[in-house]
């Protein structure tokens, strides 16, 4: 993720302003790799390692929880320029101040825990 | 061997993501980054405040090894692969930003603007990393997931939930760089 850049903050303002084609690069051909990959494990019925059966849960169905969820998490992902992913790639790479987003996602995640069952799903 | 050092192109990088991808698969595990967050909660006492954080965190410790690999990666990455850190975005996109008042666009990794170790003692610039940090874990919990949960795993496993949540993703971000970024910077 590094190397790429798609822990720079940079970048993912560069994705929104739809200036480069990098970002949508990275996520379109992990996706289309993906697609055909999980196609050809179900077919196929591929084992994983350990010999079992690969199991694919399918997420639950909804749409509040996703939508809503999805906007809040974008307008944190634009501002802080990072997923949370990459935040453990910045502090490996040195850049501290990224424990501030690290310690707000910690909370955030701690406040849904909170507020989750007065919250529509 | 040079090409190692520069930044690597979007069809390097996004196949790597969707070997992670597979290699967590064939391990039986998800590619997900944002569950450890519940974790880290739950590994501080959280259970005791909401039933959310009442689940067997032991099991995910698999998942924290992905942490470290994730840091390791950007460590080495940084340390050992690196010789210019700049990134090079498009034009436009550094100038809309030095309007903004970035300055450090096209010159840097990270603005120093919002992550400088000086930015920190500002509290607008502290009050937006942690508002930033809290949305994101807002946000990823109530969707359930993050970009590798849904727009990698989700959207390649052709999950109409996903879907869903990656277009909130998109409105977010839009809204926040298109309509707030002016009124915040």
């Amino acid at each position: 993720m590094y190397k790429s850049e798609a822990a720079s903050w940079f970048r993912i303002y560069e994705m929104f302003q739809f200036q480069a084609f990098h970002m949508y690069g990275i996520i379109g051909s992990a996706l289309v790799i993906g697609v055909i990959g999980i196609q050809l494990i179900k077919r196929n019925n591929i084992k994983s390692f350990y010999g079992e059966p690969i199991k694919f849960v399918p997420k639950e169905k909804g749409f509040t929880r996703y939508f809503v969820g999805g906007i809040i998490f974008g307008l944190g992902w634009a501002l802080a320029g990072s997923c949370p992913g990459p935040i453990y790639t910045l502090i490996g790479a040195g850049y501290v101040s990224i424990i501030v987003v690290l310690i707000g996602a910690t909370l955030g995640t701690f406040l849904y825990g909170l507020l989750r069952n007065k919250l529509p799903h | 061997m040079e090409w190692i050092f520069e930044p690597w192109p979007w069809y390097v990088a996004g196949p790597l993501i969707a070997l992670i991808m597979f290699l967590l698969i064939f391990i039986g595990k998800q590619f997900g980054m944002s569950s450890n967050l519940r974790t880290f909660c739950t590994m501080c006492g959280a259970d005791k405040a909401a039933d959310f954080f009442n689940f067997d965190w032991k099991a995910q410790r698999w998942n924290l090894a992905v942490v470290l690999g994730a840091g390791l990666g950007g460590f080495l990455g940084a340390h050992y692969l690196s010789n210019d850190i700049a990134v090079a975005i498009n034009p436009d996109t550094i100038s809309n930003l030095k309007e903004l008042g970035f300055n450090s666009a096209g010159s840097a990794y990270l603005p120093d603007e919002l992550f400088s170790l000086e930015a920190l003692t500002s509290v607008k610039s502290l009050g937006l990393l942690l508002l930033g940090g809290l949305l994101i874990g807002f946000g990823a919990r109530y969707a359930g997931g993050c970009t590798s949960g849904h727009a990698i795993s989700g959207l390649s496993n052709l999950q109409l939930p996903s879907l869903i949540a990656v277009i909130g993703f998109f409105i977010g971000g839009l809204f926040m760089v298109h309509v707030l970024f002016p009124l915040i910077f």
